[in-house]
């Protein structure tokens, strides 16, 4: 079973838009939330109202500094989480067959019944996109909201993953990467989407659109004409005459 | 990566415990209850390890399961390999013991198993990519040639001891020069983890989360490096020199009983620098390693 699949009918994964990801960490809240209640045991907490409280999450989102060459420095909210990737290391690992990715979607998976918590696919994993519940003691990871998206007893709008359906500025999208015209592939080409630490080898199906170019502080404004406003009739009397006093 | 106490016990003790069955199966013909007593040791060393092993999983219960993924992960084929060992020794064992005169050569199956074993354990750490210092073939050698040392230390072989220690000597040493370029060998960087080293240059803005979390607990253990260098020269010291010197200059039975205590908190040593200096590559999302 953890044998990878040569070939899934579909890629099904996100792709997240650095260039309007705000960091609100709703994402981060939509995903507990959802996942509290929905596959497998809740994510939980550990001395969540102490001083040094811990928790599992299945989303982080890290925010980062760019700066570039001859530009001023922007600031990139990077959310992270699985990538469900086509050569997945954490799956081959797995002693017990508990992790698996789905022949029909590409979904990477861990049976919670038979993992025995040895945490070694969270080792191979590049991305620290697992997370060993610490009151269960099984592994947990995004499963890209398998219970929502085929659930039949939702309304249609809300059959994605919750962190895509909560994301206010529409920075996160989910679809089919594995077919050239979904609207997901094509905001990859159109954007430049690309993989995070390629050189691991894994083959992530989710993609990363890169932050657009911000303007140079040389550059002038287009608006700059309309800024040079010239008072005319009386306003410009006394504009001149003032300007003589 | 966090150096948890029952996984370096594990690989240290089963690595020693194997290495000596291996040897005993094969080298040594004790018989009656001498024979009873070294295959007790053997036997012991190698499933106290297999035992703390377990203490390092959140399920033990379900600890069966592991067998089933021999075809992909060396996690399932390492279980496969103690157990089939343990039992093609068994015959030895008792034929040792009870003088039931099985030819030598029926060891040779459960020897081979054995240090198929250890080096399983091995390619479990050197399979994982994501931490650059352990993807190399020096970490099965490496856990082979402890095997083969600790097991002749214990068996008391003075020749087959000094060679194994040498060898050893030197794999350590291997180990850790080709390990220190090994993370920049890989070519992961913040950069490349977050993709935008191509704009510029990055680095942590505000982290993800103020408390820590499994990641930064379990893989970004970077407390006690500072003094790792120290450490090597300790681990050196007690697993390799020392016990050589023991085997070398005290007479008869004397060098093992002084050689292999103190090889063994060298292997113990090593093993500790072996997490705590193995740097993950998710600690580049937190700024740290
Ligand atoms: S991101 Fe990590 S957990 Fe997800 S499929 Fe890839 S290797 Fe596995
Ligand atoms: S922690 Fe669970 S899912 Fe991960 S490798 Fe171990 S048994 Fe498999």
């Amino acid at each position: 079973m953890t044998c990878l699949p040569g070939k899934t009918d579909k890629a099904l994964g996100l792709v997240i838009d650095l260039d309007t990801c705000v960091g609100c960490q709703a994402c981060v809240t939509a995903c507990k939330g959802w996942n509290d209640q929905g596959y497998g045991v809740p994510l939980s907490d550990q001395n969540p109202y102490g001083s040094n409280p811990s928790g599992t999450f299945l989303n982080r989102v890290h925010s980062y500094q760019v700066q570039p060459a001859e530009a001023a420095p922007m600031i990139v909210n990077f959310p992270r989480s699985c990538l469900h990737c086509t050569d997945a290391p954490c799956v081959t690992v797995c002693p017990t067959g508990a992790s698996y990715k789905r022949v029909e979607d590409g979904i990477v998976l861990v049976n919670e019944d038979a993992c025995i918590g040895c945490g070694l696919c969270a080792w191979a994993c590049p991305y620290g996109a697992r997370e060993m519940d610490a009151d269960a003691g099984v592994m947990k990871k995004c499963t890209l909201c398998v219970d929502r998206i085929y659930n039949e007893n939702l309304p249609e709008e809300d059959r994605e993953p919750a962190c895509v359906r909560t994301c206010p500025t529409g920075a996160r999208h989910f679809g089919d990467l594995s077919d050239p015209d979904s609207k997901v592939s094509q905001l990859v080409a159109a954007r430049g989407g690309y993989d995070l630490m390629p050189e691991q080898g894994t083959k992530p199906v989710n993609k990363y659109l890169p932050p657009r170019k911000k303007d140079r502080p040389d550059q002038a404004s287009l608006l700059a004409p309309l800024l040079d406003i010239q008072a005319t009739g009386f306003a410009g009397w006394l504009d001149r005459v003032l300007r003589k006093i | 990566m966090n150096p948890a106490p029952s996984v370096i016990i594990f690989t240290v003790f089963s690595g020693m415990g194997f290495g000596y069955l291996a040897l005993l199966a094969t080298v040594h013909d004790y018989s009656g209850i001498a024979a009873f007593w070294h295959w007790f040791v053997g036997y012991a060393l190698a499933t106290i390890g297999l035992a703390a092993s377990a203490f390092h999983l959140g399920n033990p219960s379900r600890a069966w399961r592991a067998f089933t993924q021999w075809r992909s992960s060396w996690l399932s084929r390492e279980a496969w390999g103690a157990v089939l060992a343990l039992l093609a020794l068994a015959p030895v064992a008792l034929s040792d013991w009870l003088h039931l005169g099985l030819p030598r050569g029926f060891g040779w199956p459960g020897a081979v198993l054995a240090v198929a074993t250890v080096a399983a354990s091995g390619m479990i750490y050197a399979s994982i990519r994501a931490v650059p210092r352990w993807h190399h073939w020096t970490v099965p050698v490496l856990f082979v040639a402890f095997a083969c040392a600790g097991g002749s230390l214990l068996a008391g072989l003075r020749g087959p001891s000094l060679v194994a220690l040498l060898v050893l000597g030197g794999l350590m040493v291997l180990y850790w020069r080709v390990g220190d370029g090994a993370f920049s060998r890989a070519g992961s960087t913040m950069g490349t983890a977050t993709g935008l080293g191509t704009l510029g240059g990055v680095s942590v803005f505000e982290p993800a989360h103020t408390a820590d979390n499994y990641l930064l607990r379990e893989m970004i253990y970077a407390v006690g490096r500072r003094h790792a260098a120290k450490l090597r020269v300790l681990a050196l010291l007690l697993a390799v020199v020392l016990p050589l010197l023991a085997m070398l200059l005290l007479p008869g039975r004397y060098g093992p009983y002084v050689a292999v205590p103190l090889h063994l908190l060298g292997a113990l040593a090593q093993r500790w620098l072996f997490f705590a200096e193995a740097e993950h590559v998710v600690g580049l999302y937190y700024g740290k390693r």
